[in-house]
């Protein structure tokens, strides 16, 4: 076999392989038959096309570093009430700092110790002494915080994606962005206030002391003692007052199950906390022992039984008459789901089904209106040679919507629209061409000559004009989003197929025409 | 069939100075434009909510606005879009709402109350927060920029510096003219209006790299001494039909998108409809006589 022939069979399954590949997305909504031999994979549809929503999120990844703080802040304070030292202030003013003031200045060896070993992410960044009391600044170290914040991010993402598999959502893409972005698609989902309050929901849990020196009902009056708020109970909604200061928060948390109790075979949660937690927790339930101490998650009481000694190991129990499923779920949210810091909606995009079916006709539409223009336009001014060229742009059609599936590329409006584009222009490689052509035939030169000399000569041209446009396309792919990168797909893969169909295809054919069939006149 | 007759050979550079004239004129009314009228921002650069909304009975502008008027958003954009018969309405207003969704709430609930709750049908809800809006606008005229840049040192690269610094010239031109129009119609600036910018950069310059590349070839070919101005002449005269048949093919496609593309691409079709014919008159009447321009000044 020659090298001619080799080449014919090497295009012909390229053409074989996007027909086999670009199959499968013209049966629509449609299942592919059974007993179809080729690949089943579809062109994805942008949410634009198909309906969906589009979310961008943000992490608020300061709010993880303060709760880190204030856990560090408490936890401070009564190592110092043990080691013995006196302190008059250990406060935390902004999220990054804490200032600690000394009535006994010789404390301050026992302090940086005290820091040292167990702190250590904390740096002295300032010592002043004024009327006998040293105040001592320290700061969260820079890498602590940053890694509070990528960990609050990554948590986020985690969490993210467990709520939406548990949602339900077929094929969803979340991916991170930027340093506190999370951007979802979420195909099919149209009712967003329902989407977002899954995504919104903390899910934080907390832990706090009943304000049992004072009366609900006077606060109920409006009598509310500073430092304490009403709060609700979840069950029956009866109000309790609460000491504001959380005493712990669940970003202590190590894992959540559910289980049953044996004797009464009634579902609860249980939680366990990790190192650090399970240091608090013991300390606050020693502290407190004989007091009620309520559960919350997102602000509301889930239960608030009394402490009946200090709890060590690390585990608590969340009870709260709960059906088996109830306590699966929060135990679910509440192990892999609790967002270590709020999320706030930065763009949320929503499409309906309608449009986007709309969008469809009306890209196709065009795209058939435009496509019967040129082709009749191009039998009508390059006659067979136009119609060649013609062949060539519904393979170049076919090899676009192949690669898109085989990519596993998304198709949205404006890449319809890029396709629409890549019709028009597909064309200029074959007219650049045939111009060539049509100048060679006329200095005289045979058929066989002409068409050598045509490709030859329009080469260079139609390399760098399509690569030019290339590299628009990839500028547009890096700084674009969703529907724009989609162009910038369509429109670079467009570019790519057309060169293969003019330079590649059509030179086989004509080839074959002016060497094999020995065509002397080139109807052009 | 020839739509230029063989061997014709237009005076192109005789019209260089009348083509400078009016394209300063454009560039100037553009400019102009952009100071005084400023540009149309969509929401995608703005931040705010916008709503496409469809009824199933006939409504007027005016409804929909008193409709929305007791929630506080009497002063929202509202433009009937479509064929009327569609009864479609794009609410904008620049309130995003703290959360994201509020505003779409209650729009979507005031026109369900006045219209009837099975006449409404929201067919897209944008909500864009200004942080991200600030991004799009900067990431979007960077990629402009970047992508002049790009090419910049491609033509250089294939070319010569004179050539790439004409290409760039003749790109600027095209995009100044095309978003100064924008300017004056007052259609509106989105994503997908900036990603046609970029398809013009692109397209425009494909027209100018193929004249450029016939005269490269013709001073090849001349190997001695020659008159660069008729040479220029000849070069695009000779690339004069497949200038004129590409563009117009080009420009037939994305009229049928422009036509029957539907309300979403609209404007991304115009845009590129625009620059498309700018673009293929400024590769004829700018780029070249601006390559004569660079080898007078250097004689």
């Amino acid at each position: 076999m020659d090298r001619f022939k080799l080449k014919g069979l090497l295009i012909l399954a390229v053409l074989v392989l996007g027909i086999l590949f670009a199959a499968p997305s013209f049966f629509g909504s449609k299942e592919v038959p059974e007993g179809w031999i080729g690949p089943k994979e579809k062109i994805k549809l942008g949410l634009d096309l198909q309906g969906g929503m589009h979310l961008v999120l943000r992490v608020v990844a300061d709010k993880a570093v303060e709760s880190r703080m204030n856990s560090t802040v408490s936890d401070l304070r009564a190592q110092m009430v043990k080691q013995r030292i006196h302190y008059s202030k250990a406060v935390s003013d902004s999220p990054e700092t804490i200032q600690i003031a000394l009535r006994v200045p010789d404390d301050y060896d026992k302090l940086s110790d005290l820091v040292r070993g167990s702190y250590p992410y904390l740096q002295e960044v300032n010592r002043s002494s004024k009327d006998g009391v040293m105040t001592v600044e320290y700061r969260m170290s820079a890498s602590q915080v940053a890694t509070i914040r990528s960990q609050a991010v990554e948590q986020a993402l985690e969490t993210v994606r467990n709520r939406i598999d548990q949602f339900g959502v077929s094929e969803p893409s979340i991916i991170p962005q930027g340093d506190d972005r999370i951007v979802l698609q979420l195909p099919g989902v149209t009712d967003p206030e329902r989407a977002k309050a899954l995504l919104k929901n903390t899910a934080i849990l907390e832990f706090k002391l009943v304000d049992e020196e004072h009366s609900v009902q006077d606060a109920l009056r409006g009598n509310v003692p500073s430092g304490s708020y009403i709060a609700y109970m979840k069950e029956g909604n009866q109000p309790i007052l609460l000491q504001q200061r959380a005493v712990m928060t669940g970003d202590l948390l190590d894992d959540a199950r559910m289980r049953i109790q044996s004797t009464y075979n009634e579902p609860y949660v249980e939680i366990s906390f990790n190192r650090e937690g399970g240091r608090i927790f013991e300390r606050v339930t020693s502290e407190n022992t004989g007091k009620r101490l309520a559960i919350l998650l997102d602000g509301k009481v889930y239960s608030a039984p009394v402490i009946r000694e200090a709890i060590s190991g690390g585990k608590a129990i969340i009870e709260g008459r709960f059906t088996d499923e109830e306590a699966s779920d929060l135990a679910i949210i509440l192990r892999a789901g609790s967002l270590p810091a709020p999320v706030e909606v930065l763009e949320e995009r929503t499409v309906g089904p309608s449009l986007g079916q709309d969008s469809i006709y009306q890209g196709l539409l065009s795209m058939i209106i435009g496509g019967l223009v040129v082709v009749v336009f191009m039998i009508v001014y390059y006659k067979f040679s136009g119609l060649i060229a013609d062949l060539a742009l519904i393979a170049n059609i076919v090899l676009i919507l192949g690669a898109l599936a085989v990519l596993g590329a998304t198709l949205t409006l404006p890449g319809l629209g890029g396709i629409v584009l890549t019709i028009g222009m597909a064309i200029d490689a074959n007219v650049l061409v045939y111009e060539r052509i049509k100048e060679e035939l006329r200095l005289g030169r045979t058929a066989k000559m002409a068409v050598d000399a045509g490709y030859k000569n329009a080469l260079p041209a139609i390399l760098d004009a399509n690569i030019t446009t290339l590299i628009a396309a990839i500028v547009l792919f890096q700084f674009g989003t969703g529907p724009v990168q989609g162009f910038a797909v369509t429109l670079s893969i467009g570019i790519i197929a057309s060169l293969f169909t003019a330079l590649v295809l059509c030179r086989w054919i004509q080839e074959w025409l002016v060497n094999y069939q020995k065509i002397e006149r080139i109807s052009i | 069939m020839d739509i230029i007759r063989p061997g014709t050979q237009i005076d192109f550079m005789k019209y260089r100075k009348a083509a400078f004239t009016l394209s300063a004129a454009l560039i100037i009314i553009s400019i102009a434009a952009l100071f005084v009228r400023g540009l149309n921002y969509g929401t995608d650069f703005t931040g705010g909510t916008e709503i496409q909304v469809a009824f199933s009975k006939v409504v007027k502008t005016d409804e929909v606005r008193s409709a929305i008027e007791p929630i506080g958003l009497a002063g929202a954009s509202i433009q009937s879009i479509g064929e009327n018969r569609d009864n479609e309405f794009l609410i904008r207003t620049p309130v995003e709402g703290d959360t994201g969704g509020e505003t779409v709430q209650q729009i979507e609930g005031a026109l369900k109350d006045t219209f009837g709750e099975e006449n409404v049908d929201i067919r897209r809800a944008d909500v864009v927060g200004a942080a991200v809006s600030k991004d799009l606008k900067q990431k979007g005229f960077l990629s402009l920029f970047y992508a002049g840049i790009g090419l910049l040192i491609y033509i250089w690269w294939r070319f010569k510096i004179s050539y790439s610094v004409a290409a760039i010239i003749a790109l600027a031109h095209d995009v100044i003219i095309t978003v100064g129009i924008f300017s004056l119609t007052g259609r509106e600036i989105s994503l997908p209006v900036i990603a046609a910018l970029l398809t013009v950069i692109g397209y425009s310059l494909n027209d100018t790299i193929i004249v450029f590349d016939r005269i490269r070839e013709n001073i090849k070919k001349a190997a001695g001494s020659f008159d660069y101005s008729s040479l220029l002449d000849s070069s695009i005269s000779q690339t004069l039909s497949r200038t004129l048949i590409t563009s117009s093919t080009t420009l037939f496609v994305v009229l049928a998108l422009f036509l029957f593309g539907g309300s979403v691409i609209n404007n991304f079709a115009f845009a590129i409809m625009v620059g498309l014919i700018v673009g293929t008159y400024s590769s004829i009447f700018i780029a070249s006589p601006i390559l004569l321009f660079f080898r007078q000044e250097k004689e």
